[in-house]
């Protein structure tokens, strides 16, 4: 052990320091809660999660998120690997100006486009389906996956194009079979970003959803407010908006740091 | 290098059309608000530049873009060096190396209002784990819903423990990338930790360094959910940031043409500002 891992150490431990107390919380009731400081759970209760598991416009809001973030990660990354693809590999009219406009939709504020969001979903009818959310969230994430898709292809040598070519492949072949494997880390480290933000936003996953499609986020925002002040309960579900994350993250663990690496500034 | 072939277009059009179908007709239906006037029923009139001057004129602008900018500012000068700080102190290969990785990106992937409620109960003066050792254990009175200070330093904490990963994760990407040959002829020419910091690993870092601030900067500019859950823009207008102000002005008075027309002017300011960075942090690379 080396004197100097106490500066991670603490970090980490700054940063579970908060999520410990989210989780403590949600094993409390809310009468204990309220009663007074508890460094554990005194009384502890399952029926913060059972409350969750068993009331359908709680888990749906799971299941809600679930569906338009994997939409918007399937879209996204499928979008996403020809044009990266066609950055890496050509030169074509525009296109440097054409990668930098992608970028600057990441510097537009979510709020700005809350309202022209709703109208325009409202218009052509999406209006609270998962699919509005998924394709509002390509706002953002494409750019994003092209960005990080053509820094792995980047690191793809050509010769491998060349040499498919004269060994006979078509392009989509060649692209399907050959070429996509071979950025598989990439795929993944796209997907994984696509995911992380489009889980994590919720001021458009709101804006464009009413009942059918209406994220976790915020079913408990409204719950909060409406059933009192329910601690507990509040804190159970956001403990289990943790958990998909955790999973997801635990997938690219190896690839996450060169992901962020990746990419032309 | 690359061939020149306009074949390319092909392979960008599906990206072109979803995101121009985002980014092109929101934008232009705020443009649209920015200069017209409207009394509902949907009857707009021609209202001009008004709205802009009115915008750019008002006190209530300054003092939020001013906020604005104190907040970005702070968070840039905390998060940026404390990320390389502990960038360089963590381990560079072994078991421990995705261990620390996976625990650090876990704030990240916590939804935004879910980070801001979890902050709000860790806070609480007398039943959160922070209030209760500050009010109790340290005795320093400290509560944010009363003291601007107080949900200040919150805020920035929060970010702080919300967004630091991220330099970290950048900044290791690009130390990991540093061959053990560089390391080892520094040590033979004797060269201090210092030194080795500033002439190997830094220029190392360039890169990644400049992607970390230019996203640090355009995601703290643009915050709003995990501030607004956590003091609501209060106490009194104290922590109101420009994109929480917006929301108020468009969705909370409806007032669409100050708020477009703000919307506009704060993108502007946005694209402005990384412009500059980018500029500013790229220059030796073109010379």
């Amino acid at each position: 052990m080396q004197k100097r891992s106490i500066v991670p150490i603490v970090y980490i431990l700054f940063l579970l320091l908060p999520i410990y107390w989210l989780v403590a919380m949600s094993f409390k009731t809310t009468n204990e809660i309220l009663a007074g400081f508890s460094l554990f759970p005194q009384t502890f209760t399952l029926e913060n999660y059972k409350t969750i598991f068993t009331d359908p416009s709680w888990y749906w809001g799971y299941i809600n998120s679930i569906l338009y973030v994997s939409i918007n990660t399937v879209i996204s990354v499928v979008v996403a690997l020809p044009a990266a693809y066609a950055f890496s590999r050509y030169r074509f009219l525009g296109d440097k100006q054409l990668f930098f406009w992608l970028l600057t939709n990441r510097m537009a504020p979510a709020a700005v486009f809350a309202l022209p969001f709703f109208q325009l979903y409202s218009a052509v009818g999406l209006f609270d389906t998962h699919l509005a959310v998924a394709l509002a969230h390509c706002l953002f994430n494409i750019p994003l996956a092209v960005w990080i898709l053509e820094g792995f292809m980047g690191g793809v040598p050509k010769e491998l194009d060349e040499t498919a070519f004269v060994d006979g492949y078509s392009f989509p072949r060649f692209f399907a079979t050959i070429f996509v494997p071979s950025i598989k880390a990439g795929v993944g480290v796209a997907a994984f970003f696509c995911f992380m933000f489009s889980w994590v936003e919720l001021l458009l996953a709101k804006t464009l959803t009413a009942v059918a499609a209406k994220p976790i986020a915020a079913t408990m925002t409204k719950t909060a407010s409406s059933a009192g002040y329910e601690l507990g309960l509040l804190a159970a579900a956001g403990t289990l908006t943790i958990i998909p994350g955790a999973i997801v993250i635990y997938f690219v663990r190896n690839y996450i740091a060169k992901g962020f690496a990746m990419g032309r500034v | 290098m690359k061939t020149e072939n306009n074949k390319g277009w092909f392979f960008v059009a599906p990206v072109l059309v979803l995101v121009a179908f985002n980014a092109l007709i929101p934008m232009m239906t705020v443009v649209n608000y920015s200069v017209q006037e409207t009394f509902g029923d949907n009857v707009f009139f021609w209202q001009g530049l008004d709205w802009f001057q009115q915008i750019l004129r008002s006190d209530r602008f300054h003092s939020a873009l001013g906020r604005q900018f104190l907040f970005t500012f702070l968070i840039l000068i905390i998060e940026i060096p404390l990320g390389i700080a502990i960038a360089l102190s963590m381990p560079r290969k072994g078991f421990w190396v995705p261990v620390c990785l996976v625990l650090m990106a876990l704030p990240m992937l916590i939804p935004w209002n879910v980070v801001g409620a979890m902050w709000n109960i860790f806070t609480l003066p007398d039943i959160g784990l922070l209030g209760y050792f500050l009010n109790h254990v340290l005795g320093i009175n400290y509560d944010m819903t009363q003291d601007p200070l107080a949900a200040w330093v919150t805020i920035i904490t929060m970010d702080v423990w919300h967004w630091t990963s991220l330099v970290v994760l950048l900044s290791y990407a690009g130390l990991v990338s540093i061959p053990d040959a560089y390391y080892q002829a520094a040590k033979i020419d004797g060269a201090s930790n210092w030194s080795v910091f500033r002439y190997i690993q830094l220029p190392k870092m360039k890169t990644v360094l400049t992607i970390a601030i230019l996203l640090r900067f355009m995601d703290s500019f643009n915050i709003y959910t995990e501030p607004f859950v956590l003091t609501g823009g209060g106490p009194g207008n104290s922590t109101t940031l420009l994109s929480i102000d917006l929301v108020k002005i468009a969705l909370g008075q409806f007032d669409l043409g100050p708020a477009a027309a703000m919307s506009l002017i704060y993108f502007a300011i946005t694209l402005l500002v990384s412009w500059l960075f980018y500029t500013l942090m790229t220059k030796d690379d073109l010379n």
